[in-house]
């Protein structure tokens, strides 16, 4: 009876336990919160959660901290992408160019950093940064190079969470890039050979513009996670010096669970999902543009 | 002439630019290792030999770091309670997620796939903010249940991301046959295509469990004395004036070396875990 039920409605049945979790961990959150951005509710400034409009949107545009947040945001961003992008395709053209015994380690040492657990590798930078006492210092010293204030000055710290974000999330481009290479076809490079071209040539014409689409959905992976990181940012510097590095999700964040004013930080949530949501979908349709 | 020239000219170019390979992929590799060499070095140094320039590489050991985390830290606690944690949002992680992920790729309901994506796109604190209102009402905060299920937030993408395409691989003929001989569609399920998705399932958990292990948003705003897991723990070593480095290295040591341990004996599924999404797309 109940199987002969389940068998019936078996394409709405199976996925039901999953649906609800998402209705009541993800759609009813976001409801909630932008409900939530309409109320004056703050813990620390004691304000009860009244309805009061839409002043906490009011309120952000003149917020100069926010305007720094999502500067900070995008300067992060772009820095990380770009070189992670740069970065990783070159690395996976050099592994895949050449067959030597021990290639598989290499492809398996790739995967280290971005397992690794983020905050206990934000602390061994920590101590590599480390001004004084650190490694790194030590031997821009020893090469003659100025020592470097790292993490620790207000201009080099976000560079300097790029290196720890390249360190750690270059890897899976590569990756993503290698596996893209695998699956090309060979009848292109086979042609370009035939025709006698460099491997420069054969490199701007042929591998790169096949390679794209593998490339801009890496891009994309990476965009979701480096405009909401938050590990190494809040491990290493907690936003600062000052705000220097305090970027949107970090912002957010302190607005929540340090001043503890509920509906402010959710007024800031509706717009960090906001230009999350934004430019994933331009990026998406785009990509869709390019393709077709 | 010009042909057997430029053959004499090639022999040398040829080393050349074999070392010049070999010298580029060393320091992609070493750049990639340093920081866990960093770690594991300092791990075993006193304060006053983590200080020292230069550096030293070859040094007596000392293991008062490890006794120290774990003695006076409590870690094997924290340890715990990420393992409980970890293992309870892959569990249920899977429970709901496979039927889900096998439903997806059986009547290609797409916007119920999108939809759990969005999980993996929006940033985690959107969802941590109203959730933190809702358990601290329900008096929740501080619980394994609160922090299963936010983690399950991180899990269950991965889970689906990973389950769709290898059950879109599965031949329907399978299932029909087994609906035939009549079994009832759970049963054609759990005892046709599951045992064939093995390779899938081990894939999906670790990401699901590696990705809990290593969560620190979640769990620094909900977990507390009771709950705490090892990447709070070991954030809460700088929280103090003097940063005792050489604890703080040892503890890295011990949360970071059981990930990579799984990482590495099961790499194949791993990888084409985390670039299957971008692959298919």
């Amino acid at each position: 009876m109940i199987t002969r039920f389940i068998d019936r409605h078996q394409r709405w049945l199976f996925p039901a336990p999953a649906v609800i979790f998402i209705v009541v961990m993800m759609i009813f959150p976001l409801g909630f919160t932008l409900w939530n951005s309409f109320s004056g509710w703050s813990l620390t400034a004691g304000r009860p959660n009244t309805f009061i409009g839409p002043q906490n949107y009011f309120d952000l545009l003149r917020d100069a901290r926010f305007w720094n947040a999502v500067l900070n945001t995008f300067y992060f961003t772009a820095l990380a992408m770009a070189v992670e992008l740069a970065l990783g395709v070159a690395m996976a053209l050099l592994i895949d160019a050449r067959d030597y015994p021990g290639k598989r380690i290499v492809t398996s040492l790739l995967l280290l950093p971005m397992m690794a657990t983020p905050v206990a590798v934000a602390m061994v930078w920590l101590l590599m940064f480390e001004p004084t006492a650190g490694v790194i210092n030590f031997v821009f010293g020893q090469l003659g190079l100025p020592k470097q204030l790292w993490i620790a000055g207000s201009s080099s710290v976000i560079p300097s969470l790029v290196l720890v974000d390249v360190w750690e999330w270059t890897p899976l481009i590569t990756l993503i890039v290698l596996a893209g290479l695998a699956g090309l076809p060979s009848e292109p490079f086979e042609a370009a050979r035939v025709d006698g071209a460099s491997y420069g040539q054969t490199l701007w014409r042929v591998t790169l513009p096949m390679l794209l689409p593998t490339i801009s959905v890496a891009g994309l992976l990476r965009f979701i996670d480096c405009i909401k990181t938050f590990d190494i940012i809040y491990g290493m510097t907690g936003g600062g010096p000052g705000f220097s590095s305090e970027t949107l999700n970090i912002y957010t964040y302190n607005q929540a669970f340090y001043y503890f004013n509920f509906g402010y930080a959710s007024a800031l949530l509706v717009i960090f999902f906001t230009i999350v949501s934004g430019v994933s979908l331009l990026v998406a349709y785009s990509r869709r543009r390019l393709e077709v | 002439m010009q042909t057997s020239t430029t053959r004499l000219q090639r022999r040398p170019r040829r080393i050349v630019v074999n070392v010049l390979y070999a010298i580029a992929m060393l320091s992609v590799v070493f750049f990639m290792l340093t920081p866990f060499l960093w770690m594991v070095l300092n791990a075993f140094k006193t304060p006053l030999q983590i200080i020292k320039l230069p550096p030293e590489l070859i040094f007596t050991p000392t293991l008062r770091n490890f006794e120290n985390v774990f003695g006076t830290q409590n870690f094997m606690r924290y340890i715990t309670n990420s393992m409980i944690i970890g293992a309870g949002c892959t569990l249920i992680g899977l429970l709901i997620g496979l039927p889900a992920a096998y439903s997806i790729a059986r009547h290609r309901q797409n916007r119920l796939a999108l939809t759990i994506l969005m999980a993996r796109m929006v940033p985690g604190i959107t969802f941590l903010v109203p959730l933190f209102i809702v358990f601290r009402t329900l008096g929740l905060v501080d619980t394994y249940t609160s922090l299963i299920l936010t983690h399950m937030l991180v899990g269950l993408p991965f889970i689906v991301w990973v389950m769709v395409p290898f059950f879109e691989s599965i031949p329907r003929e399978l299932t029909e046959a087994a609906v035939v001989d009549g079994a009832s569609a759970v049963r054609a399920f759990v005892s046709v295509v599951l045992p064939l998705s093995g390779p899938g399932i081990v894939t999906a958990s670790i990401l699901s469990f590696v990705f809990s292990w290593n969560n620190f948003m979640f769990s620094i705003v909900l977990a507390s004395s009771r709950t705490r897991t090892v990447p709070v723990a070991i954030y809460n070593f700088i929280s103090y004036a003097q940063i005792d480095w050489g604890g703080l290295m040892a503890a890295a040591v011990v949360i970071t070396l059981p990930v990579l341990v799984l990482a590495i004996v099961t790499q194949r599924y791993v990888i084409r875990g985390l670039t299957a999404g971008a692959i298919k797309g």
